[in-house]
């Protein structure tokens, strides 16, 4: 039992659902299936983000331009596809948008493992830097005309009701994606070679390098692979909205890094679990999504967040602090 | 040595970019209005840069910088603009003016010493504890005016935002002042010099005896007093207070920082160097304003300034070590 209480995922579990069952308990219109889907699918961008922030975050280090990928990455997307490709299909938007944040993340890697600076500040300058170049030189129009074919998945669903008052609630496929991108990051975390040398590095970069782990290789995935999970989830944005804004996605991005911390992964490197993160997603989406429906104004979500943020990080720097007293 | 060559090589990009924006706006950037303008405008950035440079030092930052100066600027809005009877007399509008600043200023001190506490006694690392006391704060302010701008600041109040000592704009000799004290607070006071030992070796800090948590917390409210003075001089400038205003500014003061030599890590960084960078990014700034280029242009050369800053950095880093 002690053991389960040291788990930061294990608290963190059992506050979401305290918080769940209180909610529920004010309003019980939060269990309609209407709103348990509008969860699911507010949970969909901001998951496939954060499993990537995970990933950097285990490594050491903090990326703060995935944001700005993102937009730049949802916003070329669909001008491309527009110019040249209007009758082209979903998997060609992914792969263009995926491609776009790829490069772009290469960018960051270059920087992070070529020069060995750190990713908070890398990203600093590349976020300004991308985000200046899509506004100054490609455009900020928004695009309403999106291709056919993300229009028609913006519609695709995998669960579909017809709620107490007649309204039809779905359950977008795109879920699917979110599945799938946890079970890769799950998989790699566990399973490979690439996923130790990630926790290696975020625990002691030198004894990483003198145990034979290639640093750089590992650095240049890890900012690829957040370049086009960003670039996978700015297509999806915009199929959600059914537009291209250059203005949307960047400034959600300490949100984000909240999420993956409050699941527990620390922000020093070397620890943190999918699960936990997306509990973390759960819990920041639950928040901000239910305020209204318990009957808080939303000018107070601002303050919520920002308690959830400081209260759960007192309690994992309180926790490390009592179990080094434990050990000396 | 070195910090003084990366401060001459530092001083030589703002001379050029200096140079370079005098050619492509011929008549219009060498004049006195340009320079008086851009004397009344880098100040705010210049200050919250310096308070982002307190936090860097000893290797943490402050997310909540902005939100501090905002913070303290309701507040201030609140008290001139509700408190204040309207049919005040001109004394005593001085009074309340005083007032507002000395409660500005204390919401600073006590908002930096609450990030102090959670970062050095609680043990929040930097960035969170200050990402969410800005959430807090913001959070507060946009209860407190319902997402409104508190407008209509008294005249007396806003000379300190808009008008000149001799030939001095007042926002840019706060500035100057700022900088002084903090000149002097880290090169010639043990709090300076033990600050940066913080940031170069924590370890070596603790078992040296330096009492790191009281230092910390001191750091991290000066930091805190001032934001709270660029958010005087902000909302002097500009005749109001809200709860979201400027929150660009943060990652351009971290910005401002590492371009002016303050290592991110901790343990570097001086005035005279952040001072030389908020200026470069100033004449780059107003330069391209000129030219008519849109801010988000500007946007895209201030990150591509910073990262080609520290590409230079890292090859004549490598340089040196290779030819020793």
């Amino acid at each position: 039992m002690k053991k389960l209480l040291q788990q930061h995922e294990f608290v963190v579990t059992i506050v979401f659902f305290l918080v769940v069952i209180l909610i529920g308990a004010i309003n019980p219109a939060f269990f309609s299936i209407g709103n348990i889907f509008s969860l699911l699918k507010s949970m969909i961008i901001r998951g496939i983000l954060a499993l990537g922030v995970l990933i950097v975050i285990i490594s050491g280090n903090v990326d703060i331009s995935f944001t700005a990928i993102s937009a730049f990455a949802m916003y070329t997307t669909s001008k491309i596809m527009l110019a040249l490709f209007p009758e082209g299909g979903l998997l060609l938007a992914f792969a263009i948008g995926g491609l776009i944040g790829l490069l772009l993340g290469s960018i960051n890697a270059s920087f992070v493992a070529g020069m060995k600076l750190p990713a908070l500040i890398v990203s600093l300058g590349t976020s300004s830097a991308i985000r200046g170049f899509m506004l100054a030189f490609i455009g900020v129009k928004i695009i309403n005309n999106l291709p056919a074919s993300l229009i028609a998945y913006s519609r695709s669903y995998i669960a579909k009701f017809t709620d107490a008052s007649g309204k039809i609630v779905t359950l977008p496929s795109a879920i699917i994606m979110l599945i799938a991108v946890t079970i890769i990051v799950w998989f790699i975390l566990r399973y490979t070679m690439l996923g130790r040398g990630v926790y290696a590095l975020g625990g002691d970069p030198v004894s990483t390098e003198r145990a034979g782990f290639n640093i750089k290789a590992i650095q240049y995935f890890i900012y690829c692979f957040m370049g086009f999970l960003s670039g996978i989830a700015g297509v999806l944005h915009s199929v959600f909205m059914r537009n291209a804004n250059p203005f949307d996605i960047v400034g959600t991005e300490l949100i984000v890094i909240a999420s993956v911390v409050l699941g527990g992964a620390s922000i020093t490197g070397g620890k943190g679990t999918v699960y936990g993160t997306l509990l973390g997603v759960a819990f920041t989406v639950l928040i901000e999504n239910s305020l209204i429906i318990i009957g808080v104004p939303s000018y107070w979500q601002k303050v919520v967040i920002g308690l959830i943020i400081v209260v759960s990080t007192a309690a994992s720097a309180l926790r490390e602090k009592f179990a080094k007293l434990e050990i000396s | 040595m070195a910090a003084d060559r990366s401060i001459l090589q530092l001083l030589l990009i703002a001379i050029v970019v200096f140079i370079i924006m005098a050619l492509l706006n011929p008549g219009k950037f060498l004049t006195l209005l340009n320079i008086e303008s851009m004397a009344y405008q880098f100040p705010e950035l210049g200050i919250i840069s310096l308070g982002m440079m307190i936090a860097m030092l000893s290797g943490g930052i402050d997310l909540s910088i902005v939100s501090i100066a905002n913070m303290a600027s309701i507040l201030m809005g609140l008290i001139l603009t509700k408190m204040m009877p309207q049919n005040a007399a001109n004394n005593q509008i001085v009074l309340f003016v005083a007032f507002a600043l000395l409660i500005s200023l204390l919401t600073g001190l006590i908002s930096g010493l609450i990030n102090g506490f959670l970062i050095a006694h609680v043990g929040i690392p930097a960035i969170l504890a200050t990402l969410g006391t800005s959430q807090i704060l913001t959070g507060i302010a946009i209860v407190i005016t319902k997402g409104y701008a508190v407008p209509g600041f008294p005249e007396i109040f806003l000379k300190i935002g808009n008008s000149k000592l001799f030939i001095f704009p007042i926002p840019f000799l706060v500035f100057l002042a700022c900088a002084i004290v903090l000149f002097f607070l880290l090169q010639k006071s043990s709090f300076g010099i033990r600050l940066y030992l913080i940031g170069t070796n924590i370890k070596a800090s603790v078992f040296s005896g330096i009492k790191v948590k009281s230092i910390l917390m001191k750091s991290y409210a000066l930091t805190g007093v001032l934001a709270s003075i660029a958010g005087i001089v902000m909302t002097a400038r500009t005749n109001s207070a809200k709860a979201d205003y400027g929150s660009s500014y943060v990652l351009q003061a971290v910005l401002v920082a590492v371009l002016g030599g303050v290592n991110p890590a901790g343990g570097f960084g001086s005035v005279i160097g952040l001072s030389i960078a908020v200026l470069s990014l100033q004449f780059l700034s107003s330069g391209f304003n000129m030219l008519r280029f849109s801010n988000f242009a500007t946007e895209f050369t201030w990150g591509m300034f910073l990262l080609l800053i520290m590409g230079i950095n890292y090859f004549q880093n490598k340089r040196i070590k290779s030819s020793k």
